[in-house]
């Protein structure tokens, strides 16, 4: 590869931009979640850090985007944070377990495709993205859903090593529980994740995408696979009315309780960038990824969709946690693996024996979605 | 299974129906709620019309106050340098805002309704030392038509220490 220099130096230029742009997103995410929870339960929500003063004459300022600082007023206060670890921790694993956390959930952006290529960014980088058509970090990965599956399940272990190095038995329980949530919902996640590869007929994230403007949208056509991949991806994220890792009454907040200052803030980073992962792979997986009008016509738009759909995605998951009650542990396992597990494995049979038939020609004489499938 | 499933939804749709009404909040520091009517907040010590202050130093709030908050010393008045009709006025009054317990027993106590529990609430302080608050900071200003004390009077007008109330309540 004689251009290998000039492909490395463009893709740490645009994964820095992306992991800069969601890492901003990771920040004002936390206030959308404090701003629209604040909204449910009809407060304001952080109002002070930083408002743009618009003066009225009579009358007090008037404060437009009140709160718009508020992430880097919490960036500051963390950083400020004494750095303090508590004694009788296993100091190596518990200085460790924030990065294990944190570095997965940041390495699934390299496969997020974000738009069709503009022909100024394929003009640029020849051989870089140019071959593959579309905007991503890491745009030649042919198994991007079975990468990400695998980075993200990485982060368990941070979870479970913080736990176990805070010598707290609040945070081994909460550590515990995450292992058990984790495994039980990875099952029925990953078979739902098999429907648009099976639809698809590919790994890459891309094809999927492709295949879904010629296909129509899978969360049409597969209502319940999409259903069952939120489901799942609260249940991974330990977000409401999952998040049983860090029920406050019982153990106080989980595997972090012993944690504070950035390390703490790298926890968190973690959660809130998983939320945004898995809410870009709803989007790219059901919801049509980058597709929208003019695409076409102005490929840098699909960035803008993708966003939009992302922050869809958050505001569900926000609104689901402002509206459920925490299930108790008992029917958390009754429910994923006596429901969304049988549910799933039924949904990925019933898929394929259509697909099948579909390909043999079955379906060729009538409309519908069925011969939608085969393609 | 559909019942959960519609009960889900009806919480969402709650949720989504508090999201769109205006927050009840208000921005406190800018705003503020007015006090209740009944409302017990920091002592004030009251003035007659003339400027005469009400409190006539007989102690009996300190007497009442199950904190043990209030201190009071008490002075001769004379027609010179009188600040309160009758015979004596209080020359020294402190109530440690840390003790207090906001009972309203010392308003009870009062035989010339000098002191009353008013609608001030913020009550926060640096060290300890400033949490007194003395005969200065409590009593309220000089009506319109009244004199600052002390006042120089008339012999023999300002006689009882309990005047008669016009209209007593």
């Amino acid at each position: 590869m004689e251009n290998a220099g000039a492909v490395a130096l463009a893709a740490l230029a645009v994964g820095g931009i992306i992991a800069f742009v969601v890492i901003t997103g990771f920040a004002y995410s936390t206030l959308l979640e404090r701003k629209v929870l604040a909204r449910m339960q009809v407060r304001v929500g952080p109002n002070r850090a930083g408002y743009i003063p618009i003066p009225r004459r009579g009358k007090d300022d008037l404060r437009l985007l009140g709160g718009v600082m508020q992430p880097l007023a919490d960036a500051v206060k963390l950083f400020m944070k004494e750095d303090f670890t508590p004694p009788y921790v296993d100091t190596w694993v518990y200085n460790i377990a924030p990065i294990i956390t944190v570095f997965p959930a940041v390495f699934s952006l390299a496969v997020i495709p974000w738009a069709p290529l503009p022909q100024w960014l394929a003009d640029m980088t020849p051989h870089y993205l140019a071959p593959h058509g579309y905007l991503a970090i890491a745009p030649g990965l042919n198994v991007a859903l079975l990468f990400i599956l695998a980075i993200t399940s990485i982060e368990v272990y941070g979870v479970v090593l913080a736990g176990w190095s805070s010598n707290s038995k609040y945070a081994v329980l909460g550590a515990i529980r995450s292992t058990a949530q984790m495994i039980s919902y990875e099952l029925s996640l990953g078979l739902t994740l098999l429907i648009p590869v099976m639809i698809a007929g590919s790994l890459n994230l891309n094809d999927i995408v492709v295949s879904q403007q010629q296909n129509g949208w899978f969360i049409m056509l597969q209502p319940i696979a999409g259903i069952l991949f939120f489901v799942g991806a609260l249940a991974e994220l330990q977000r409401a009315p999952f998040d049983l890792l860090e029920a406050e009454q019982e153990l106080s907040s989980g595997y972090n309780v012993e944690y504070a200052g950035m390390r703490f803030a790298m926890f968190m980073m973690a959660e809130y960038v998983k939320m945004i992962i898995f809410s870009a792979m709803w989007a790219v997986l059901f919801l049509g990824g980058y597709a929208g009008p003019l695409v076409s016509q102005f490929p840098m738009l699909g960035a803008v969709y993708m966003i939009l759909k992302i922050v869809a995605g958050l505001f569900l998951m926000i609104w689901i946690r402002a509206s459920w009650p925490r299930l108790r542990y008992d029917q958390l396992m009754d429910f994923g693996w006596k429901f969304m597990l049988p549910i799933s494995v039924l949904n990925v049979i019933v898929t394929g024996v259509m697909i099948v038939l579909a390909e043999e020609g079955v379906f060729d004489g009538m409309l519908g979605w069925f011969g939608l499938l085969g393609g | 299974m559909l019942g959960y499933i519609s009960e889900l939804i009806k919480g969402m749709a709650i949720t989504m129906r508090h999201m769109i009404t205006p927050p009840v909040t208000i921005q406190y520091p800018e705003i503020k709620r007015p006090v209740r009517y009944r409302f017990k907040g920091r002592h004030e010590l009251k003035r007659y019309d003339n400027g005469l202050e009400k409190c006539i130093g007989c102690a009996l709030c300190a007497a009442a106050c199950p904190a043990d908050a209030i201190f009071v010393e008490a002075s001769e008045n004379t027609d010179d340098v009188r600040f309160s009709p009758g015979e004596r006025y209080a020359s020294t009054y402190e109530i440690n805002m840390l003790r207090c317990i906001f009972c309203g027993y010392c308003e009870d106590a009062c035989p010339t309704e000098a002191i009353v529990l008013e609608d001030k609430y913020e009550l926060a302080f640096y060290d300890r030392a400033s949490a007194i608050y003395t005969k200065d900071m409590l009593i309220v200003d000089v009506p319109i038509n009244g004199q600052q004390t002390p006042q120089v009077v008339e012999p023999g007008v300002f006689t009882k220490s309990i005047p008669i109330m016009e209209d007593p309540k």
